[in-house]
């Protein structure tokens, strides 16, 4: 069974979105990457050092990979601008995760700033995808901005805590077209399944692989999670009861 | 609105009793807590606290990496002048202290800017005494001129300016702010600040607040530990930085623990503050306050910072030199105090990397 997901005319058969911020180094980083068979892969443009051939993290992301850039450290939707300009300026494709983070203390996404920023590098054809926390208006909004896809937090970002979101990213899902990815917060690879059978479109996972005591197994379990989840929403999980059905059913006198 | 305010609250605890008061449960209780109130930050400061070092410590590490992964940013001091009109006891810049001062010029600037970047150091602190007219701000504005070309993160640790001043040097490049309290015991800071402008307690107390105001990035304070209680200044240092990231969210607020140094006066510390004290300082930070960045510098000896890296710290100086045009004459003139860590970058990034830690050397781009 055919089944890709298609953003910005990529055609992506793994639905496993990576991070590359919090792993011990590089090459395990790139190890891990490997194992989750993860073809999207994004990197904060503050953390490239395009001046040092050793330290510069583009380097050792593999090659067959969709490289999308973020604004991390961006505070309103200029500094996002700005940031995204740059990476693409640096060579870095036209692919941009867009991140607005004015809260220090939660590290939440501004929704308004965030739309502000999608419609003016959708405008200058840049591939968008923004971070936001899961409200259906303004996701609405970023998709009439030109968004290519939409990713909602499952929960506060590095928190693993799982998809505490649920019903509004289930509302998300069953209203935008455009793909949604759940991102932030996912814990564990079950996690990623359970929001791979809501019917998301892909996750983003980054801290519960990078900080994992095994990182490249945590990259294959993700990856393992994350088509198991999908194919189970493809087949068409059954409704859940909530109580078992009795075998004699109270009706039956009725024939 | 100023932490002031809260200060003069703080100031009606009666401290003595209340670490006292502490008992071994209080702790367990903190303990088994995801959200640290000031009461149980106060806990964790406390004698009783002292039992639970290692299980502070496995809580701290745990929340560190959850937070900031395995990752540690390192940055050098870039001295530029030191020149200075306060007289702090404990300082060799100190206006009493005779030594032939001396300021960068442009050229010497560019020529410690190379060799800090060739080291790979891409992050950068500007010290200077406390002098208006030698660390000026047109001085500072040329000063980032040069500097831009080779940094992506330039902060400040100068004399304390107003808003407008951050405000002029946040959109010359500037991104974070260095300013320490030194003690907020009001009564030791007079008694130690005995000239200029320094000695105004309330002006220093704000100068953070100033400059999240004007948008710097980052902030950063401190006691410097040794001149007052440990305990108590930790407390009051955490509640401060508590203060200033409710008030600013836009700001990342940061904690240093520096211990005071041998320097050039002969100004010996009030209180001895052991290793077993700041680790404990540390741990309670980092438990009270889990995304703020802590910074440790080579005041210490290899051997402690070595131990300190998977305790909650996230930021670390190499190879610094606290001397003026220290990196191009590494024997020249005064230091502003002895360092203890005389390891290369190299040499750090190595170690970190052996401990299962990135070193980050970049983690900003500069967009003004």
């Amino acid at each position: 069974m055919k089944d890709s997901l298609v953003i910005g005319g990529v055609e992506l058969s793994s639905r496993l979105f990576i991070g590359t911020g919090k792993y011990a180094d590089h090459h395990q980083m790139k190890e891990a990457i490997t194992t989750s068979e993860s073809q999207v892969v994004t990197v904060a443009l503050r953390r490239v050092d395009m001046d040092s051939e050793a330290d510069n993290i583009v380097n050792d992301i593999p090659d067959h990979v969709t490289l999308m850039p973020n604004t991390s450290g961006a505070r309103t939707a200029d500094e996002a601008i700005r940031i995204a300009r740059l990476a693409k300026a640096s060579g870095m494709g036209n692919w941009i995760k867009i991140e607005v983070i004015s809260d220090s203390k939660y590290l939440l996404p501004d929704n308004q700033e965030t739309v502000k920023a999608t419609e003016v590098l959708a405008k200058e054809g840049f591939i968008v995808l923004p971070y936001m926390s899961p409200d259906l208006m303004a996701a609405k909004q970023m998709e009439q901005a030109g968004a290519s896809a939409i990713m909602p937090l499952g929960a506060p970002i590095g928190s693993n805590k799982g998809i505490r979101m649920k019903e509004m990213i289930q509302i998300m899902i069953d209203e935008i077209k455009v793909p949604i990815v759940v991102d932030a917060g996912i814990g564990k690879p079950s996690e990623a399944a359970e929001a791979m059978e809501m019917g998301a479109d892909a996750v983003l996972v980054n801290t519960a692989i990078a900080t994992a005591d095994d990182p490249i197994n945590m990259a294959h379990a993700f990856n393992l999670a994350v088509r198991s989840g999908r194919l189970g929403y493809l087949s068409g999980l059954g409704p859940i009861s909530k109580k078992a059905h009795a075998s004699s059913p109270l009706t039956g006198f009725l024939g | 609105m100023s932490f002031y305010t809260k200060l003069k609250e703080i100031n009606t605890l009666s401290f003595d009793e209340l670490f006292e008061n502490v008992t071994n449960r209080d702790v367990e209780k903190v303990l088994k807590k995801d959200r640290l109130s000031e009461q149980d930050f106060m806990t964790l400061l406390s004698p009783a606290a002292e039992n639970y070092l290692e299980e502070m410590a496995q809580k701290s590490h745990e929340i560190t990496t959850q937070h900031f992964g395995k990752t540690m940013q390192l940055f050098l001091p870039l001295y530029l002048s030191d020149y200075c009109v306060n007289t702090c006891k404990y300082c060799s810049f100190s206006v009493d202290n005779d030594f032939p001062r001396r300021r960068l010029s442009m050229e010497e600037i560019e020529q410690e800017a190379k060799i800090i970047a060739d080291m790979g150091i891409k992050h950068i602190i500007l010290l200077s005494g406390e002098s208006r007219m030698h660390s000026s701000n047109a001085y500072l504005k040329e000063s980032l001129k040069v500097l831009k070309k080779y940094f992506s993160s330039i902060g400040l640790e100068i004399q304390p300016l107003d808003t407008e001043e951050y405000q002029e040097l946040v959109d010359h490049g500037i991104d974070g702010l260095t300013v320490y309290q030194e003690v907020y015991n009001e009564e030791i800071y007079a008694g130690i600040h005995t000239k200029g402008p320094k000695r105004d307690f309330k002006y220093r107390l704000d100068t953070p607040e100033r400059g999240a105001f004007a948008g710097m990035r980052s902030v950063n304070i401190a006691a410097l530990l040794g001149l007052d209680d440990w305990r108590k200044e930790s407390f009051i240092t955490g509640l401060h930085a508590a203060y200033l990231q409710d008030n600013y969210l836009e700001t990342e607020v940061g904690v240093s623990f520096p211990r005071i140094r041998p320097n050039a006066g002969d100004f010996q510390p009030k209180v001895d503050v052991t290793d077993k004290n700041l680790v404990q300082a540390l741990l309670a930070s980092r438990l009270f306050l889990p995304r703020s960045g802590i910074t440790i510098s080579t005041r210490e000896t290899p051997e402690f910072r070595d131990q300190l890296i998977p305790l909650g710290v996230t930021k670390m100086s190499a190879a610094s030199s606290t001397v003026v045009g220290g990196y191009t004459e590494p024997d020249a003139t005064q230091s502003q105090f002895e360092i203890s860590d005389e390891r290369s970058v190299k040499e750090v990034k190595e170690l970190l990397l052996a401990k299962g830690y990135q070193p980050v050397m970049k983690d900003w781009h500069i967009l003004s």
